[in-house]
């Protein structure tokens, strides 16, 4: 019976990727990639992997759909280029189906795993995602939250140069009592709490820094969106210190243990629970913040403010 | 130990600091993070030369739980090369991102971008976990293409667009063989992987990682990517890019296929990777001639040259692992791609410099330049004696040991494509330096001021001063070299 | 076949199909959605291999999500350089392959 679903699943996956790459419209193959993206989720959650199905759900689905969505829109105001998938590419069809062959075939060749029990040595923290990401793996998940800014830097740059001064994003024009308005007020309150939630159970149960974080950006862009927050100026102090509280207070972190002889981000038993609440707090809010600006855009706009 | 956690949290901590602190604060900062870098770059050097390699177990858990970092012979000597090409390339951006001249927009993103790049590329050097290599190459690929990007005019950014193409699919093919291998082994440390149990799906593995790190490298025939977009990316931007950048996944493939699965390395394959080498060596080469401009033509010279550092991996690698003159093709192969980052950095910085002064790379345009701006010109030149391979530079000793390999190995075609490739590099030079040494300026150019002139003459010595001094690196080399190429000739 | 054969091979075509989307299509945000397709479904293949054996293995499941987080971060930029890039040139297509079909 589960194994129909898993069957049922997997066949509604493959043809939404199939719609998404060759059906017309850009505009519909961005659809299809949202509903690509939440029935991974689903799968996420059928193969025990709740934290990454939330962050499939929130990130792969969610914002990255948000953000294809704002893009289209901002290109449909510019250009009006083909919408066609384009001709038939036999080389590449072929290529792409030895690829597939191969990775196929690698399933079936591989060995058996190696072990059984998963034995984690004590990390300070339950959940065992946390602590691969906060402990063990730190040094991966630090280098990540930098790359995160090194994109905001690099998009930024795509910034005209006269417009360097203003804020953020194109500027929102919501109507007042229509929906967008009504979800302006619904909704940030609902995700703010969800969000905050995500970060502080993540420790011991799925969640964490990242879906957490992603909720909250959520929700900043719905009040951006909504017209009831105006996105701030690159030049707003408090801002560039929100971007970079996260990897600072991680860095901070991992030097302390240097410097205490521990050894770089090395967290001591009795201190890694506490150490990691502190190190995802302060992540949480520079990913909420980050992916809120990764998602406006450059500063970009009319003038007048 | 300390010194090699410095180099990776440094620049980190400086690219934070001007991100959270505005103008003038901002860039002092950076440039103290600059600084400090750089002498932790050479106390690690000092560090390795006299004790050996240098191990870090991250957060105290050893692999395959925990992330490995080492510093060898190759990851320091990479490591010192790039900390002197950003010194060198932070002294002339000083000037060329002044905000009055550049605006605030480019003045403020490109110290935040070229740290982030100097720590990628710390961290690349460094590592021994193939996930952390991945997470590595990703950030360097996305703050190059935000340098590249950050002229803003239509040609640059068609490039970055095209360059992100590139770098996406490869990173993520490179990806699929690290999956591959964690499922079979269990691991992703490096010597682990060294020491595994065979398994089949290992050579799809090494197949996909190296596609993707070739993409990356822009190793023929993915190479189209990279003279657009070192072309249009402005002077200190592409000294890193060219310089630096193709190095990292260059590395990664060294460590793939001589210190993790060497057993993989069929002589089928190699030759094959030395043949697109070939192949990068003369398309580059013969494209370098046909350019008009002087920074598509050193761009160019990238993509030739980066050929040159495939050609190692038959001579070193499989069944001439362990003879001796597998230590010398290996130990050539890492002199060419450090008198290269030099000499090709120098090379860019004095293009740069022309262009400022004459107001476009046209060749036409330089003409003459050489009488109003001397130390620059000569700069070019020496960078030129470089990458033909002339003595007494680094490039002709790197040269000098793959050609002596690959006669003793009886594998003369590769000592042939170099020779060839010398050749073809003379030719392609010879007609920028023929402009900047001619007769007649244009309109009257203004030179910039010594003091920057310096840092092209100063870097592109380095490259000639490498091979003069050879023996100091060649020794630092020989510390965690991998058992393939021990041996001496 | 095995619940996890079928998310393997699942994963492994969308990586084809994927890799298809990349090369084959000419609008640049087609190629970013199909960049997006080919990581997850190499996610879920790397998910795959994590469940076997009983207990799902934290490892992959960690790597993925830093995974998912790098590939959006690679999107942003992406999708950037799209905007910017056809403000200034007009077409959302790269320049070579702009006319023809």
């Amino acid at each position: 019976m589960t194994w129909a679903f898993d069957a049922a699943l997997c066949a509604l996956i493959l043809g939404v990727a199939f719609a998404t790459v060759l059906g017309r419209g850009v505009f519909r193959s961005i659809v299809f990639f949202i509903v690509y993206g939440l029935l991974m989720a689903v799968a996420w959650v059928r193969l025990d992997a709740v934290d990454v199905a939330l962050a499939e759900a929130a990130i792969g689905a969610g914002l990255t759909g948000v953000l294809f969505l704002t893009t289209f829109g901002r290109l449909a105001r510019n250009v009006s280029d083909d919408a066609a998938p384009g001709r038939f590419h036999l080389p590449a069809a072929l290529a792409c189906g030895g690829l597939t062959g191969a990775l196929a075939w690698a399933w079936f060749a591989m060995p058996a795993p190696v072990r059984r029990e998963w034995e984690l040595p004590p990390a300070g923290v339950e959940n065992p995602v946390t602590a691969v990401l906060l402990n063990f793996r730190a040094w991966d998940t630090l280098l990540e939250s930098i790359v995160l800014l090194a994109a905001l830097i690099g998009l930024w740059m795509m910034a005209r140069d006269g417009d360097w001064g203003n804020r953020l994003g194109l500027p929102q024009h919501v109507r007042p009592g229509g929906v967008m308005a009504g979800f302006g007020r619904l909704l940030p309150p609902v995700g703010f709490l969800v969000g905050v939630y995500l970060v502080y159970v993540g420790a011991d149960q799925p969640g964490g820094a990242f879906q957490g974080g992603t909720v909250l950006a959520a929700v900043g862009l719905v009040a951006a969106m909504a017209g009831l927050v105006r996105p701030p100026r690159i030049a707003a102090h408090r801002w560039r210190v929100a971007l970079v509280a996260g990897p600072s207070v991680f860095l901070v972190a991992g030097l302390a243990g240097a410097v205490l002889g521990a050894g770089f981000l090395t967290l001591p038993e009795p201190v890694a629970g506490t150490a990691i609440f502190v190190i995802e707090v302060g992540l949480a809010i520079s990913i909420a913040v980050t992916l809120v600006f990764l998602v406006l855009g450059p500063p970009e706009g009319e003038r007048r403010e | 130990m300390s010194f090699l956690v410095a180099l990776l949290v440094l620049p980190l901590a400086g690219a934070l600091a001007i991100v959270a602190l505005p103008g003038q604060a901002g860039r002092a900062a950076a440039f103290s993070a600059i600084a400090a870098t750089a002498a932790a770059a050479v106390a690690l050097a000092a560090s390795v030369s006299s004790q050996g390699v240098l191990r870090l177990e991250v957060g105290g858990w050893a692999p395959p739980l925990g992330i490995a970092l080492a510093a060898d012979g190759l990851g320091v000597t990479l490591i010192v090369m790039t900390a002197t090409v950003m010194a060198g390339v932070s002294l002339v951006a000083r000037g060329t991102f002044a905000p009055d001249l550049a605006g605030d927009r480019a003045a403020f993103g490109f110290w935040p971008l070229m740290l982030l790049l100097w720590s990628a590329l710390n961290v690349v050097f460094l590592s021994r976990d193939l996930f952390n290599l991945y997470v590595g190459i990703e950030l360097l690929s996305l703050a190059a293409i935000g340098l590249v990007a950050i002229d803003g005019k239509a040609a640059a950014l068609a490039a970055a667009i095209r360059y992100i193409v590139f770098a996406l699919a490869g990173s993520l093919l490179y990806l699929a063989g690290v999956v591959l291998i964690y499922a079979s082994h269990g691991t992703l440390d490096i010597d682990l992987v060294a020491v595994r149990t065979p398994s089949a799906p290992d050579g799809l593995a090494l197949a996909l990682m190296t596609a993707g790190l070739m993409a990356k490298t822009a190793l023929f025939p993915f190479h189209v990517w990279l003279p657009p977009a070192h072309a249009g990316a402005p002077a200190p931007a592409s000294a890193l890019l060219s310089g630096l950048v193709p190095k990292a996944s260059f590395v990664i493939l060294m460590r793939l296929w001589f210190d993790a699965m060497p057993d993989r390395a069929s002589d089928g394959a190699l030759v094959l990777i030395a043949l697109l080498g070939t192949a990068a060596v003369i398309w580059g080469s013969l494209a370098a001639l046909a350019q008009e401009r002087l920074k598509l033509i050193v761009a160019y010279s990238t993509v030739a040259q980066i050929g040159y550092l495939f050609l190692v991996f038959p001579l070193a690698g499989g069944t001439s692992a362990g003879l001796p003159w597998a230590a010398g093709a290996w130990t050539g192969a890492v002199f060419l791609a450090l008198s290269h980052g030099l000499a090709k950095a120098g090379m860019f910085l004095a293009v740069g410099h022309c262009m400022a002064a004459a107001g476009g790379d046209r060749l036409s345009a330089v003409r003459g330049l050489a009488k109003v701006m001397p130390m620059t010109a000569f700069a070019f030149a020496l960078s030129a004696v470089t990458l033909v391979g002339l003595p007494p530079s680094g490039g002709f000793t790197g040269k000098y040991l793959v050609m002596t390999a690959a006669f003793a190995s009886g594998q003369w075609l590769w000592a042939l494509v170099m020779a060839v490739g010398g050749l073809l590099a003379a030719a392609y030079l010879y007609r920028p330096l023929a402009m900047l040494f001619g007769r007649g300026a244009g309109a009257s150019p203004v030179p910039p001021s010594r003091a920057r002139q310096a840092v092209p003459l100063l870097l592109a010595g380095a490259s000639v001063a490498l091979g003069i001094a050879s023996a100091g690196a060649y020794g630092i080399l020989e510390i965690g070299r991998p058992p393939a190429a021990e041996e001496g000739l | 076949m095995s619940a996890l054969t079928l998310y393997a091979l699942t994963g492994s075509a969308a990586i084809g199909i994927g890799f298809y989307g990349l090369i084959a299509a000419r609008h640049l945000l087609r190629r970013i959605v199909a960049f997006n397709l080919i990581g997850s479904g190499l996610f879920l293949f790397f998910g795959a291999t994590g469940a076997r054996g009983g207990a799902a293995d934290p490892v992959p499941q960690a790597l993925i999500i830093t995974g998912i987080v790098v590939a959006l971060s690679a999107s942003a930029l992406a999708v950037g350089l799209l905007v910017a890039h056809a403000r200034v040139a007009g077409r959302v297509v790269l320049p070579e392959e702009e006319d023809g079909g």
